[in-house]
């Protein structure tokens, strides 16, 4: 058995915010935390959590550090926040980059475990109030920090300027005239049925897929717009980091931006923390009980379109697939079901993982770890051995994997266990393979 | 020595008894309170359907990702916790002093029945023991706190077990055993054993959360 | 007597533009704009490869564009749309370009009275405000949130004055936006600001200020009150001077203070959208009593009814009254005027428009893809394929509706007695 103390990795961000740490202001913040923010969840999940140890096998880093105990989500919380609760606060600055790398970087969220725990704990809300308190105490990893930095100053996670936003969409607008000279990306179309939304990475370095996705509005004839001011990103670091505060702000900034347009429903592109942002984390600090203004997913939005014949597909894409459940949306959101049909309506053959959908396997960039950068990596390589043995067993090429995050982790994934396999967006293959008529 | 007796079966009783109903009351009545002064954007989400859809997924041995991944503990535990209550209400030795005690009488178990089921417990305490100290993903989280709801809870068992058979001296035995029981009882809402208390309320929040916002099982 | 009386207020029914199909030789034609006084309506059309226009009612402006987005009526009745040529962009008034070209021009502004415009500019890579064509002399490596302050003789917009190399957080942790008002930089160094505000007279601002990650208050003219919040939203000036007004998180639930001082102590779940009446003496906002639980407040007396959701609200023009509307889900639009919840529920709403006397309210809903205007909650006789906001004469007595109905635009000047 390992323990956090052996494995500790450098980062700038961590390192910064615990030099300047003492105990008081440790017990002081921690003291405020428990007592302002959490409530009675936190406090029966640490008093009734039995110590039985049976959500040890939930967790895929458990899994593939071969059993290694400090990896199960009972050591998780035993040795972060429940500690803090014990010893009222009472710990060592060390400690706290202790528990700030388990929290930021050995538990993606992903709540699999609660498939395990038979009192009910949910680990992953544990972990984020644990995160919270490491954002109070200013212990952050550099990157993740500076993508929140990036949320609050933009409202985007990617440092886009507001400009940059519009000009891509027009660039891509143009680009995607000259295969449909007709086509459009109408912004700011006030009393448009669908509110079209992105992550940042999207006009920063994955424009292709706003191509994309405006292609297929386009063949589909949907009736949409896409807002020109901030409120477009629906991704969210600030949730992930622990800054709540930022993260009601861009919530609010993106359901303000659709409610200012007058649409329908938001439909947002294959993202699953995002989603998560919109419908359970976001909406709730702002007081909503449900979501303003709905947000679907494009697996949804997708199996809308392919049901109702909008899209056609002459030819499915050749050679088996599988599919990559991303947590956000289907243990978060049930569109396992969904994800499926849209994917035999595209492919030939699904070889489905083992487990899967609502018992799937997280990626091990979700959570925020994958934004945690480059000194953490390896924490995702060695610690989704379990997702490397999944893919591999299904033999197949192709990886329908409908969330970004996912494909981030899944590449490097693959690339470091030398899979061999590659992920697509559904939106990719959609485009690739639907019927596009001439001169549309 | 039978002042005692009379004094641990009698006025004893009444207070175990009292600790545990108005201690429970207490820790549920501020919980609550608790919750709906910090957590009202998780209470709002509890629903009765999904809290049920839950409890009942959660009851059946194997039903469940949990129990099937590790099978000596879910028969351990289902056994345990079903025996224990057997025990604890329908033993013959105990119908009758829920009848001298507080006047309330019901059907109660043969006596060899509540030997073989009180060994079952005696049995899947061991069980859990063997895990807290072999298995190292249990052992690595396990704390005083855990041993002591162990010991707690074996306790009654043991000294009820050693009185039945007349092992030591019998009254001596008696007067602990039931001592140990009334300490268990007294002791549940502050201890580790209060998730007899919350874990219906745990289990049914997160069956609420996983039913009605994330629209997928949590079994 | 002001713009809007020297409209035609005969009452009875025009067709603006008998027919909206795109004119001969318009490859497509975009959606429509109707004018403020209805008898305009505008398109942003394609000419030909490359060349767009815009289309206004049967004509075309005379000057084609590589693109042109963003077609919007300023108040006054002057037609704006943000334009390209030659790769470089600008605001074209009425087909005519506003000034210089620069790199990229973008989200228009107006003043009520449609006097002064305004737009983001960027020119070399550096940001600044443009002010009626003329951009600020100060540029900046990035600028955001701009204002135009209310007698459209000003601008503000949140600044970045200090570079920051990749992935500096400690950087960022000290400080490097900054309010710039008419291209000036204030002193102060900011972890981050969030929407300026000038003052009714334009001599003052405003803005949410993040002192610390973790310190959030209300700046005025560079000074940070004294007092912090876990969380601020937006501030308003006292119409007459008396402070500045912002929602404020403190323990956990929101209040409002004045001057950083509590006026509304803290116990909703949410405060946001704060309006004073014209004359100060009133505070309205939206407040959430509980989780879930949306209303309108005044002067920390909440509405009874709550509602899932409420937006928009709108003020009287003296402040006397309110409206605002309230959803479910996005759906179930409801129209709540004075806390009265006007009859029938409809798929979308628009804000609610009172008459210059505040007696009448009126509004446009949208039900099954059919369109109504409402006036004091009752139905206009006809509906329509699409409507623009309803606007009162100035004596309240009638009611001018702006629609299109079979594929032509109407204009309706309707008696408000007769709803
Ligand atoms: C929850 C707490 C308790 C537990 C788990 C418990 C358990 C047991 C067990 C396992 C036995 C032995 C049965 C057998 O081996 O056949 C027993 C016997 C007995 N219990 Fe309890 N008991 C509890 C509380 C009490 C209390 C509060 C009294 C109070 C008077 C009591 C009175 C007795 C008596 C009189 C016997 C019979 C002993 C004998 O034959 O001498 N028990 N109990
Ligand atoms: C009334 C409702 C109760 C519920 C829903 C409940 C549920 C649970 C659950 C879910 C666990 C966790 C893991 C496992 O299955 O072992 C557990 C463990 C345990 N329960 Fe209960 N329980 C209840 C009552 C009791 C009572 C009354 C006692 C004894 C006084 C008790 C004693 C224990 C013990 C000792 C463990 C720990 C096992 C270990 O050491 O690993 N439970 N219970
Ligand atoms: S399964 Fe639940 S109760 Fe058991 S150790 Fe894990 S979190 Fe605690
Ligand atoms: S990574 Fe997932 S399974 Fe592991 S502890 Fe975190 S939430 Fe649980
Ligand atoms: S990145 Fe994908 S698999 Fe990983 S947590 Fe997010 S949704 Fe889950």
């Amino acid at each position: 058995m390992s323990q956090i103390a052996d494995r500790l990795i450098d980062d700038p961000g961590l390192a910064a915010g615990v030099a300047s740490l003492t105990p008081e202001r440790i017990e002081e913040v921690v003291t405020r935390v428990l007592k302002g923010e959490a409530g009675a969840k936190l406090k029966a999940y640490q008093e009734t959590c039995m110590r039985c140890g049976l959500c040890a096998q939930a967790c895929h880093y458990y899994v593939s550090h071969d059993s290694d105990p400090s990896y199960s989500p009972v050591s998780k919380t035993t040795e972060t926040i429940y500690e803090l609760i014990n010893k009222k606060g009472r710990v060592e600055p060390s400690r706290i980059y202790e528990m700030a790398q388990i929290a930021y970087t050995e538990c993606n969220l992903c709540k699999r475990c609660a498939h395990y725990c038979p009192i009910g704990i949910d680990t992953g809300y544990a972990m984020s109030m644990m995160r919270r308190i490491c954002y109070q105490l200013d212990v952050v990893p550099q990157y993740i920090r500076d993508t929140s930095h990036s949320h609050a100053a933009t409202m985007n996670q990617m440092w886009v300027k507001d400009d940059e936003w519009i000009d891509s969409l027009q660039w891509q607008e143009d680009e995607a005239r000259d295969e449909f000279p007709n086509l459009r990306i109408p912004l700011d179309k006030e009393g448009a049925e669908i509110y079209y939304s992105v992550i940042g990475p999207e006009p920063k370095f994955r424009t292709q897929l706003i191509y994309q996705a405006a292609a297929i509005m386009h063949v589909a004839g949907v009736d949409f717009t896409m807002p020109s001011t901030p409120g477009w990103d629906n991704s969210d670091m600030s949730m992930f980091v622990g800054d709540f505060e930022n993260m009601g702000r861009l919530k609010r900034s993106h359901f303000e931006s659709a409610q200012k347009l007058r649409v329908k429903k938001i439909v947002m592109g294959e993202c699953g923390h995002a989603f998560r942002s919109i419908y359970d984390m976001g909406n709730r600090w702002l007081g909503y009980a449900d979501m303003p203004v709905p947000v679907v997913h494009a697996v949804e939005f997708f199996w809308e379109l392919l049901t109702e014949g909008r899209i056609k597909i002459p030819k499915k894409l050749e050679g088996p697939v599988t599919i990559q459940d991303p947590c956000n949306i289907i243990r978060g959101r049930g569109l396992m079901d969904k994800l499926r049909e849209v994917t035999s309506m595209l492919c030939e053959e699904t070889v489905e993982m083992v487990p899967n959908r609502e018992h799937n396997y997280c990626c091990c960039a979700g959570g925020g770890v994958i934004n945690c950068g480059p000194p953490f990596k390896n924490v995702r390589m060695t610690g989704n051995k379990a997702k490397a043995d999944q893919l591999a067993a299904t033999g197949v090429h192709t990886i329908v994997c409908p969330c970004h995050n996912c494909h981030g982790g899944l590449d490097d994934i693959i690339g470091y266990y030398e899979l061999g396999m590659h992920p697509r967006f559904l939106g990719d293959i959609i485009y690739e393979i639907m019927e596009k008529p001439e001169g549309m | 020595m039978i002042e005692i007796y009379t004094f641990v079966s009698g006025p004893l009783a009444w207070i175990a008894w009292s600790v545990f109903v108005f201690g429970s009351i207490y820790r549920l009545v501020s919980m609550y309170n608790l919750a709906k002064a910090k957590d009202g954007s998780s209470l709002a989400y509890m629903s009765l359907p999904y809290s049920l859809r839950s409890i009942f997924h959660w009851l059946v041995p194997f039903g469940t990702l949990g129990w099937k991944s590790d099978p000596l503990m879910t028969i351990a535990t289902f056994a345990f916790h079903i025996c224990f209550f057997l025990v604890a209400i329908f033993l013959g030795a105990h119908v009758v002093f829920w009848d001298t005690a507080f006047g309330i009488s019901w059907w109660s178990l043969s006596d060899t029945t509540g030997d073989i089921i009180s060994f079952v417990v005696i049995g899947a305490c061991v069980v859990f023991a063997v895990r807290r100290l072999a298995l190292p993903h249990v052992r690595n989280v396990t704390r005083a706190k855990d041993w002591f709801a162990l010991l707690l809870v074996a306790m009654p068992f043991v000294t009820g077990v050693l009185a039945y058979h007349q092992i030591g001296p019998s009254l001596l035995m008696t007067i602990l055993h039931i001592l140990s029981g009334e300490l268990l009882i007294a002791l549940i809402p502050f201890t580790r054993l209060s998730h007899a208390l919350f874990a219906v309320f745990t289990r049914s929040y997160m069956g609420s959360e996983f039913g009605g916002v994330r629209r997928v099982r949590d079994w | 007597m002001g713009r809007i009386s020297s409209w035609d207020w005969e009452v009875g029914r025009k067709k603006v533009v008998d027919s909206l199909s795109p004119l001969q030789d318009h490859e497509w034609q975009e959606e429509p704009y109707v004018s403020p006084d209805g008898e305009t309506l505008a398109a942003i059309v394609k000419v030909g490869d490359g060349e767009f226009s815009v289309r206004t009612n049967d004509e075309v402006w005379e000057s084609t564009f590589e693109k042109l987005w963003f077609l919007r009526y300023s108040p006054d009745g002057r037609l704006t749309a943000l334009c390209q040529q030659d790769m470089e962009w600008s605001l074209a008034i009425d087909g005519e370009p506003w000034g210089d070209f620069a790199e990229y021009v973008w989200e228009t502004k107006f003043t009520r009275d449609g006097s002064s415009i305004a737009a983001m500019t960027k020119i070399d890579n550096k940001y600044s405000v443009a002010l009626n064509g003329t951009p600020w002399e100060t540029v900046y490596e990035n600028a955001n949130q701009y204002a135009l302050s209310p007698d459209g003789k000003r601008t503000a917009a949140v600044v970045q004055v200090i570079s920051l190399g990749q992935a500096d957080v400690e950087g960022y942790k000290k400080g490097v936006f900054s309010v710039a008002v008419d291209g000036e930089p204030w002193d102060g160094r900011y972890v981050n600001l969030f929407t300026p505000t000038f003052s009714p007279d334009g001599a003052r601002v405003a803005a949410q200020a993040r002192l610390t990650s973790y310190d959030y208050t209300i700046a005025v003219d560079d000074r940070p009150w004294q007092k912090t919040f876990q969380q601020v939203w937006e501030p308003v000036f006292h119409p007459k001077g008396a402070g500045v007004a912002a929602p404020v998180r403190s323990g956990g639930k929101w209040g409002v203070a004045l001057d950083g001082q509590f006026i509304w102590n803290p116990r909703y779940v949410q405060c946001l959208g704060l309006q004073y009446s014209a004359s100060g003496e009133k505070l309205w906002g939206v407040v959430a009593t509980g989780f879930g639980k949306f209303t309108v407040a005044c002067d920390n007396v909440p509405w009874d009814a709550t509602f899932p959701i409420v937006t928009d609200l709108v003020l009287s023009p003296d402040g006397s009254r309110a409206a605002a509307l309230t959803s479910e889900y996005n759906r179930n639009f409801r129209i709540v005027v004075d806390g009265r919840v006007w009859p029938g529920t409809s798929d979308m709403a628009w804000p609610v428009v009172f008459s210059p006397d505040g007696a009448n309210a009126a509004a446009v809903t949208e039900k099954g893809g059919r369109f109504h205007v409402l006036v004091n909650g009752k139905a206009y006789e006809q509906s329509f394929d699409r409507a623009f906001s309803p606007v009162f004469s100035e004596d309240g007595s009638k009611v001018l509706i702006r629609a299109i109905e079979n594929n032509s635009c109407v204009r309706i000047v309707a008696d408000v007695a007769r709803f």
